[in-house]
């Protein structure tokens, strides 16, 4: 593992809860201490409900309710911060683990689950104001990054960021993981970007583990670096602690929008759980090495804080119960889940009819007919 | 109109049309494309819509993507044929699919210009004819224009689709002029037409084999063989009417194609004529295409590309069933 640079680090709170902001932490010091108590408890209850649906999940998988399911577990301190740090009219591309930034954004959890389950390839509309901009899943690495980039100079050339309005310019942010950054189409990405100087952020979760490979194998510098060669500014945050990601992307994501160009942050996180379902962790990676992540959980830690600055029992237990219901939601609408009409697959390939589509539609919907009451 | 010329009316068409068409490449604004085909489009519609971009494929096609994501109706030139092949997981796997994805709420209105095919005699990488790969994607549509007429018209209608469209321009047809009727547009975009009228035989092909195929026409009226010929136009979807109405008069059909002939356009053509009008053949479908090799060095070409004598040999075994 790549040692991390304390130097360039932004922390706020230590593995135990401990307010105690890095060096490099101090220009946002003032962004976070703007944060009301509401603000810190809402990050809180986001990353303590979302492991409950992932957990809930993963037990679906197992049980085999879904094909695969992605953890997000360990990740949540990163995708709260960030997500949280995005403004309304921010457009936000996920790659394929980002449940609660979704779910900040206004998806329907249920919606992933219909894509783990084998009902869709997508889930939800991006243009659906309910969805908050934001896009469906991408699971060719990298590929959204360029999808990203495009959508921000479609956002230049339409004059849609850079006017100084905060609260009305618009940005992109853009989620890719360590293995994904050794994708061509990264590098491409940040090309275009740098070119077209797009209002986006690039936030790359190094959770450390692109499936069974370490990220010592993608890179001999740290991630965060790269984006210094294509003239962005590259930021370097303890990705378990929810308040460096999100004052760090609201300062990226506002310095984007204003006119900035492409910004670059670098989460340095942890998947305590498998890539996916499929996967299983203990072949390629120690016990002890969790555990020195677990030490670091990013909810553990929030917690020790809240608590530190009196945060009341019943909060907890709200958060609990909600955590409960969600993932005893997730459960009953997932079993109700109906399946699909075969006719569905023809559905959408093109938006104009095609002939052929519309022949093999007809056959088999012949096909099958063709055995009704054939007995008799 | 040469045929360059005339697809450069269209895409001006197209920009004087929409202010949300732009267009996308390396080297496609000052320079004006390196067959000119997008020459002094720059400089009347700006750096804005018509964009010199970095040199990287995947990157051309997957901002464009973004670009019809925030609205746009890009058209994103390739520079030569061989070079589609970094951009082709974004074409395959995303551009293809990302309507379907979407289970219909978004279009994704992009169109890939790719000059395409030999008779330049160029270097590697430069003389391909990689259209039966993107005929196999679902999700594509994929057309060939082999005339002036078809070049202004048919760039329109690419990028009036609300479907990723594959344009494949015959790049030795960039200097080849014909007749452009500006006022009214003769067929739509995935018609297929009857170029030549005959009786003996079909003869069905796509691009800068059209010509060839009415060369071979001509040869063989001055023999008394009555050639019919097919330009496909649309090689995804194919519009099998023509088609099988001109096999059903004639009995006898050739597919001639510049691409290697293995699971090619012809071979799902002449598969699909079979099923569907075998009754009416005389023969088997016959194809002539280029060989199962890599495109060859510049010198070779000649021997790689059908050419009037190897459409006839293959019309002299069809009439000798």
């Amino acid at each position: 593992m790549i040692p991390v640079d304390d130097a360039a680090l932004v922390r706020f709170l230590e593995a135990d809860g401990t307010f105690a902001p890095s060096p490099a932490a101090e220009p946002y010091r003032q962004a976070v201490e703007s944060l009301s108590d509401a603000d810190l408890e809402t990050f809180y209850r986001d990353m303590a409900v979302i492991r409950a649906f992932d957990v809930q999940a993963t037990n679906l998988q197992r049980q085999g309710q879904l094909a695969l399911w992605p953890p997000s577990y360990g990740q949540e301190a990163a995708q709260v911060g960030s997500a949280r740090a995005a403004r309304a009219q921010d457009h936000l591309f996920p790659s394929y683990r980002e449940h609660v930034v979704t779910k900040i954004r206004g998806v329907d959890p249920i919606d992933i689950i219909r894509v783990m389950r084998g009902l869709t390839h997508g889930g939800w509309d991006p243009t659906d104001p309910k969805n908050g901009n934001t896009h469906i899943y991408t699971l060719v690495l990298g590929s959204q990054t360029l999808h990203a980039t495009g959508f921000g100079m479609g956002l230049v050339f339409d004059g849609r960021c850079g006017t100084g309005d905060l609260d009305r310019d618009e940005a992109v942010i853009v989620y890719y993981g360590d293995g994904a950054s050794s994708q061509g189409d990264v590098h491409e990405a940040m090309v275009f970007a740098g070119s077209y100087r797009t209002p986006e952020v690039f936030f790359l979760q190094n959770n450390q583990w692109a499936i069974s490979v370490p990220v010592a194998t993608q890179s001999r510098s740290p991630l965060y670096k790269r984006g210094e060669g294509y003239g962005m500014p590259s930021t370097l945050i303890d990705g378990n602690d929810v308040l460096a990601s999100w004052a760090v992307t609201r300062t990226a994501l506002d310095e984007a929008r204003a006119g900035g160009g492409p910004q670059a942050i670098e989460a340095m996180t942890y998947r305590l759980g498998a890539h996916t379902t499929s996967d299983d962790p203990t072949k390629y990676r120690t016990s002890d090495e969790e555990e020195s992540w677990r030490r670091r959980d990013p909810i553990a830690r929030m917690k020790a804080f809240l608590i530190g600055k009196g945060a009341s029992d019943a909060f907890f237990a709200d958060v609990d119960a909600e955590s409960q219901a969600l993932a005893d939601d997730v459960r009953t609408r997932t079993n109700a889940l109906g399946g699909l009409e075969r006719d569905d697959m023809f559905a959408h390939v093109y938006s104009e009819q095609h002939p052929l589509v519309d022949e093999q539609r007809q056959w088999l919907a012949d096909y099958e007919a063709s055995f009704e009451g054939g007995a008799s | 109109m040469p045929f360059s010329r005339a697809i450069n009316a269209g895409l001006r068409a197209a920009l004087s049309g929409s202010d949300r068409v732009l267009l996308m490449g390396e080297d496609i604004g000052k320079l004006g494309g390196v067959f000119r085909v997008t020459e002094g489009l720059q400089a009347e519609f700006g750096e804005q819509r018509v964009l010199d971009t970095p040199l990287a494929e995947s990157g051309l096609v997957g901002t464009a993507i973004g670009l019809a994501m925030a609205g746009f109706r890009p058209v994103v030139e390739i520079q030569f044929d061989g070079f589609v092949f970094p951009a082709f997981d974004q074409i395959t796997t995303q551009l293809a699919k990302l309507t379907n994805r979407h289970e219909g709420a978004l279009q994704m209105p992009v169109v890939i210009r790719i000059p395409y095919g030999g008779h330049i005699g160029a270097v590697e990488h430069h003389q391909e004819s990689p259209e039966a790969y993107f005929t196999h994607t679902a999700g594509l549509r994929v057309v060939s224009p082999s005339t002036p007429n078809d070049g202004y018209w048919m760039i329109q209608d690419a990028i009036a689709s609300p479907d990723p469209v594959i344009f494949l321009e015959p790049k030795s047809k960039y200097w080849q002029k014909g007749e452009v009727d500006t006022s009214a547009r003769a067929l739509p975009l995935h018609a297929s037409r009857i170029v030549r009228r005959g009786t003996d035989i079909t003869l069905v092909g796509h691009g800068a084999m059209v010509t060839t195929m009415l060369q071979a026409a001509a040869l063989a009226e001055a023999e008394g063989t009555s050639i019919e010929v097919v330009d496909l136009r649309s090689l995804s979807p194919v519009d099998y009417g023509p088609i099988l109405d001109s096999v059903r008069r004639t009995g006898r059909m050739v597919y001639a194609q510049e691409a290697p002939g293995f699971t090619s356009l012809g071979s799902e053509v002449a598969a699909s004529v079979m099923e569907r009008a075998f009754y009416a053949l005389e023969a088997p479908v016959l194809r002539v295409s280029g060989f199962d090799v890599p495109f060859p060095p510049a010198k070779l070409e000649g021997a790689y590309l059908p050419d009037a004598d190897r459409i006839l040999e293959a019309v002299d075994r069809s009439l000798a069933y």
